[in-house]
């Protein structure tokens, strides 16, 4: 197995605050890995450096084997990521179809001079936009309007929406930000289907996740992150019985350390 | 394809208005029933007061749909707009007089003086954050206008006069008003349908992407600074080339034509129209510059009520006359395997 993603020693420093202290990890073809930790503990700050929108202090980021550290978001996502954010950030006064068709800004081959003279790349390239804006948004199981606004949606479905303009880039690495946040069991269930048919596209998937309990019955592979290091990592038992967890999760001793909520 | 399809939720009430009128607003055919009203105005009244007015709003079009470009659909707040104006306008101007040229000859120059202006303004500060911007935007401006006002190669204060028409082919001259003001039409028809095509394409959406969330924008592989700076050189040409029809519909120009108040009143044109919507921002255009001339009636107070109306205007409407609407039409037909979504079986 190649490796999709290989961290090295990630390190980023906010002032005297070391978000990101160190991580190395690495994600292989059709990988789905969890990364989990307290709140504070570096998981956003870590996307924030693979994806370019944070410049890390040290260490190295490789992309299918391409260093991509320090590079724009934009260069990065064409080296083969995409992302979701922690808070929704869809386009909110575009249509559905408008966002997912975002995610296929870097194919189609059409410029501005198609576009001026309605070319008949022009006509095809915005035909297979809307056909697979459509596609992906029933692979992800988006009902509803499409042509609508996505501010007028509920919160689940501008989930979806989010999730579906990512897939829309057909990028080899996907990483979600809590994906599953603010969603009930029952959607949080769908949510891991889903990941499942995603990886089976032939996408690896890392994603941050703050439920222990999700986690632990249903990823194969697991980061702990704590202080902006990995803690520990495997499978979730190895997790689970690990001393290092446990004291970041619920505290040493007697010291009651606050976990954080969803836990 | 979809295993998990809730088909337990009620369809859901929410799609485009569908009134008579917006349907007959919305359709293709508008553009050319606008062109045509164009076309027979001067069949209407053809004074030469008219022809002047009538090639003036046309023009101001023009700069509106180009303004469009980099304030409606990419969100960039430009103060300065009418510095692209200029600089087309005394591109031209230069050229034509210097070297005995028709106007029309003048273009290329214009295009490249153009889009260096474009980047040479657009480069450095289209990082700024859009409050910046602004006002680096405003300071471009103003000093575009006070260099002409000053170097002898554009005349200084009293500009540059008696440039040669657009283009004169054996009998007919285009500096004739009429034949003018068909010419003008007919151009900034087709400009302002460029720019309408250009928002309603991968580029365009880029723009729109940029303009709601620029992070997002970023980690779809959308480059966004190049984004921007593509958007402020089409508004700089868009811009120029309405600089040459000022020109040629002139035959002077002055840096008075290019003060601050003309910039305010090309963005105003495209906030009240409705931004990011063509439709919308040619009404505002015709309405910012025809305005003025039909409140004649009110003699010195005419940009009193002109400024009134602007604000109740405001007040009622912020978005504008007519917005750019956040809808398309939904799937007609579904895909063989698709899943029936209650909602597409409404039709």
């Amino acid at each position: 197995m190649s490796a999709v993603l290989e961290v090295k020693d990630l390190q980023i420093a906010f002032g005297g605050v070391k978000a990101v202290d160190g991580l190395s990890f690495s994600a292989h073809e059709r990988e789905i890995i969890a990364v989990i930790g307290p709140n504070g503990a570096g998981k956003t700050s870590a996307f924030n450096c693979i994806t370019g929108f944070y410049r890390p202090t040290s260490g190295s980021v490789r992309i299918k084997g391409v260093d991509t550290t320090g590079k724009r978001p934009a260069d990065i996502a064409a080296a083969g990521v995409t992302r979701t954010f922690q808070n929704l950030r869809l386009f909110p006064d575009l249509t559905v179809l408008d966002n997912v068709r975002a995610g296929m800004h870097l194919y189609g081959g059409q410029n501005w001079a198609d576009a001026i003279f309605h070319t008949p790349r022009f006509k095809r390239s915005e035909a297979m936009y809307t056909e697979e804006a459509h596609h992906w948004l029933d692979f992800v199981g988006f009902e509803g309007a499409r042509g609508v606004p996505v501010r007028n949606l509920s919160y689940g479905q501008q989930k979806r929406v989010e999730i579906a303009r990512a897939l829309a880039r057909k990028a080899e690495l996907l990483l979600l930000d809590e994906p599953a946040a603010g969603l009930n069991y029952s959607e949080k269930q769908q949510l891991l289907v889903l990941c499942r048919r995603i990886r089976d596209l032939g996408t690896s998937i890392v994603l941050i996740e703050h439920d222990m309990v999700l986690v632990m019955e249903l990823f194969e592979r697991i980061i702990v992150m704590d202080f902006g290091r990995e803690i520990a990592a495997g499978t979730p038992a190895e997790v689970e019985a690990d001393p290092a967890v446990i004291e970041a999760y619920l505290g040493k001793d007697d010291t009651a350390v606050l976990g954080n909520g969803d836990a | 394809m979809s295993e998990n399809v809730d088909t337990t939720q009620a369809p859901l009430k929410i799609g485009p208005p569908r009134s008579r009128l917006s349907r007959l607003l919305e359709s293709r055919q508008l553009g050319v029933v606008a062109l045509g009203a164009a076309c027979l105005a001067p069949f209407v009244t053809a004074t030469p007061y008219a022809l002047n007015v009538m090639t003036t709003a046309a023009i101001f079009v023009m700069l509106a749909s180009g303004l469009n470009i980099v304030v409606g659909y990419c969100g960039l707040l430009d103060l300065g707009y009418i510095a692209f104006m200029a600089v087309g306008a005394y591109t031209a101007g230069i050229i034509s007089k210097s070297f005995e040229l028709p106007l029309i000859f003048t273009i290329p120059a214009v295009l490249v003086m153009t889009v260096l202006a474009g980047l040479i303004i657009g480069a450095p500060t289209l990082r700024l954050r859009s409050d910046y911007l602004a006002i680096v935007t405003l300071g471009f401006g103003e000093i575009t206008r006070i260099t002409a006002n000053n170097l002898s190669i554009t005349g200084g204060p009293s500009g540059i006069f008696g440039i040669p028409g657009l283009l004169k082919i054996g009998g007919l001259d285009v500096e004739e008003p009429a034949v003018l003001y068909y010419v003008t039409v007919l151009v900034v028809a087709g400009f302002v349908l460029a720019s309408a095509r250009l928002g309603k394409s991968r580029l365009g959406r880029a723009w729109r992407f940029v303009r709601e969330d620029e992070d997002a924008a970023e980690a779809m592989g959308i480059h966004t600074y190049k984004v921007k700076l593509l958007a402020y050189i089409f508004g700089a040409i868009w811009g120029g080339l309405g600089g040459v029809l000022f020109a040629a519909h002139l035959s002077a120009v002055s840096p008075q034509s290019f003060i601050f108040l003309q910039s305010a009143l090309v963005l105003m044109a495209v906030v009240l129209g409705g931004m990011g919507n063509m439709r919308g921002v040619v009404i505002g255009a015709l309405v910012i510059s025809l305005l003025p001339e039909l409140l004649r009636e009110f003699a010195s107070n005419r940009y009193l009520a002109f400024g009134l109306l602007l604000v109740i205007v405001m007040v009622f409407r912020p978005q504008g006359f007519w917005p750019a609407r956040g809808y398309e039409r939904e799937r007609a037909t579904l895909e063989a395997g698709a899943a029936a979504v209650p909602t597409e079986k409404r039709r």
